[in-house]
């Protein structure tokens, strides 16, 4: 179960904006987390705590493929995006790299900036604590599932090919 | 119930009689593709994972294109890091400067990818090679890493927009205003998990080159690939180029689509998109004489030889406007030899434009024409983000090679027939 303060964003959050290319040439993820959200919210990177989630709009992760995105964002602390979707490279990257994301519409819409808010990843089930209220995110296939226990795709290939 | 082109590539690689919309599957992948920014990190996780040899060196290509020739330290030590590992691995595909080009204007140049494909690349605007006829989406760099132990990759197998083409553009409207308007209809998420599949009579009026163009743009709506049927003009381009035997897929007659948007080539207009999105789409009449400051005419998008062409046309004979910079870049070597030998080079020097080498630099704010606060360009690349050319203050207005030649010699947007 993960539990923390919520930092909120809007529609077509891009991976230009997570993680602008001028930072691109150092990828260590200690490095990325720094410059995470900048362009967006220049407090971000110097406030956010370990723990805290993130929420966003409509196409969170659009643009670019860079992983960067994603390991800059969990680098930074956060312990899961939910969205009302996600742009389908990012939601890839997540997955790969068994960093969790959840999906659902009602709670990217409901849940305020700076809600505390609990979320079971595995059931899907997020639980503002601020308002009380409760949403059911889409459950992940099996197959990625699989994924995400492993720790991320390749974790998961090797344990395949032993 | 029949299926969709890209389904029918992706059920022959995951070796299935048949897949549907939603179904996860495993794919064998015919080439796995990553430049200076994705494979660096791709390597890492190879490695860390206990990967010691990649799965076929021939089907593994590596680009140093993005911050090439290196801009600084780190960028050098990145494509440092992808050397090593294509020198130890021994990769066939490697380009380093001298002889690398952007990188999905070099590859079907080159003859690696062609029709019946399946192609990952660690970089969003791999799907370009649809315009071959291939399955090839954009990808991370774990994916990359992953494709390159096993050869193989999952995916959803996606539901298509069925985008029908008819009638034939006018002078001066190309493929990059066919994409610009059909972004504009359906919106930067408008096809999210979904396959573009362009269809119809105006297919065979498209060039190569605009087809790579629009393509190129799919990820810009959201789509997982963008692809053309296979028809003469595609056999044209590969032959002499494409080594392998090209495979043909077509949909099926009773393929199912989640809708089909028509596009009349005849009705478009040369189109920008203003930013923040590439969605934000105007005709330039409607927008013509705002300033600007920066041109830039290259990019994974509009770096291809007609390009060249069709924005040395305008600008012969002419000069850049006063306070404004003109940056060109032929997206690989063939393409600037070619530049050089038709004259088009000179065109562009004397017009007072920079040449440059093969590089992604501009389009993603890293060199070669990053830009301040309070500036403005009209660039024929692909995105228009908050800050994507540079400063979160600077401004990015896409649009096609002819629209940002003409823009360049007025000094603000501009019409190339006017």
């Amino acid at each position: 179960m993960i539990r923390g303060k919520v930092w909120k964003f809007g529609d077509h959050v891009d991976t230009d904006v997570i993680i602008p290319a001028r930072y691109l040439n150092a990828p260590e993820p200690s490095e990325l987390a720094k410059h995470c959200m900048e362009d967006i919210d220049a407090s971000f990177a110097g406030t956010v705590q370990s723990g805290d989630i993130m929420v966003g709009g409509w196409n969170f992760g659009c643009g670019s493929s860079r992983e960067h995105a994603p390991v800059a964002i969990q680098a930074s602390g956060i312990s899961c995006v939910i969205a009302a979707s996600f742009a389908r490279i990012f939601y890839r990257n997540s997955i790969n790299i068994g960093f969790p994301i959840l999906e659902c519409p009602e709670a990217s819409e409901a849940i305020k900036a700076g809600d505390i808010i609990t979320v079971d990843t595995k059931a899907g089930v997020i639980t503002d604590e601020t308002t009380g209220e409760t949403f059911q995110a889409k459950p992940f296939p099996p197959f990625i599932e699989k994924i995400i226990e492993k720790g991320g795709l390749l974790p998961y290939l090797k344990g395949k090919e032993a | 119930m029949g299926m969709t082109m890209t389904q029918k590539i992706l059920a022959a690689h995951a070796g299935l009689p048949e897949v549907h919309a939603g179904d996860l599957i495993e794919a064998k992948l015919d080439i796995v593709l990553g430049n200076d920014v994705t494979t660096p990190v791709a390597i890492g996780e190879f490695e860390k994972a206990g990967f010691t040899e990649v799965f076929d060196k021939d089907k593994i290509v590596i680009t140093l294109d993005h911050y090439t020739p290196c801009k600084d330290i780190k960028s050098a030590e990145l494509c440092k890091i992808a050397r090593d590992f294509a020198r130890e691995q021994n990769i066939t595909h490697f380009y380093d400067v001298g002889t690398v080009g952007i990188e999905h204007a070099l590859l079907p140049e080159q003859g690696i990818v062609g029709p019946g494909d399946c192609v990952i690349g660690a970089d969003s605007h791999t799907c370009t090679y649809g315009a071959l006829g291939a399955f090839s989406t954009g990808v991370g760099s774990t994916d990359m890493a992953a494709g390159m132990a096993s050869g193989l990759n999952w995916f959803k197998v996606p539901q298509a927009i069925k985008v029908e083409l008819k009638g034939k553009l006018q002078p001066f409207v190309s493929g990059k205003d066919v994409i610009l308007h059909l972004i504009g209809e359906i919106g930067v998420d408008g096809a999210l998990y979904q396959s573009l599949e362009f269809t119809g009579e105006g297919v065979s009026e498209l060039s190569m080159d605009d087809r790579f163009t629009i393509s190129n743009m799919a990820i810009e709506a959201g789509g997982k690939n963008g692809i053309f049927p296979v028809d003469e003009k595609t056999i044209e381009y590969i032959t002499n180029r494409f080594e392998r035997e090209p495979v043909i897929f077509e949909a099926d007659e009773d393929a199912e689509y989640a809708r089909t948007v028509t596009i009349d080539l005849s009705e478009l207009k040369p189109t920008v998109s203003l930013p923040h999105l590439p969605s934000n789409t105007k005709t330039v009449d409607e927008v013509a004489g705002m300033p600007i400051q920066q041109v830039v005419i290259g990019s994974c998008t509009n770096g291809r030889m007609s390009d060249m062409r069709a924005a040395a046309a305008i600008i012969k004979g002419k000069k850049v406007a006063d306070g404004v910079r003109c940056i060109v870049i032929p997206a690989t070597q063939d393409i600037y030899m070619e530049c050089l030998e038709e004259g088009i080079i000179k065109t562009f020097i004397e017009a007072g434009c920079a040449v440059s080498t093969p590089t992604c630099g501009p389009c993603l704010g890293g060199h070669m024409g990053v830009m301040a606060a309070g500036e403005r360009a009209v660039t024929t690349t692909n995105r228009n983000f908050v800050g994507r050319m540079g400063h979160t203050e600077s401004e990015v207005i896409l649009a096609s090679p002819a629209v940002a030649a003409a823009s360049a010699v007025a000094g603000c947007v501009a019409c190339p027939e006017a």
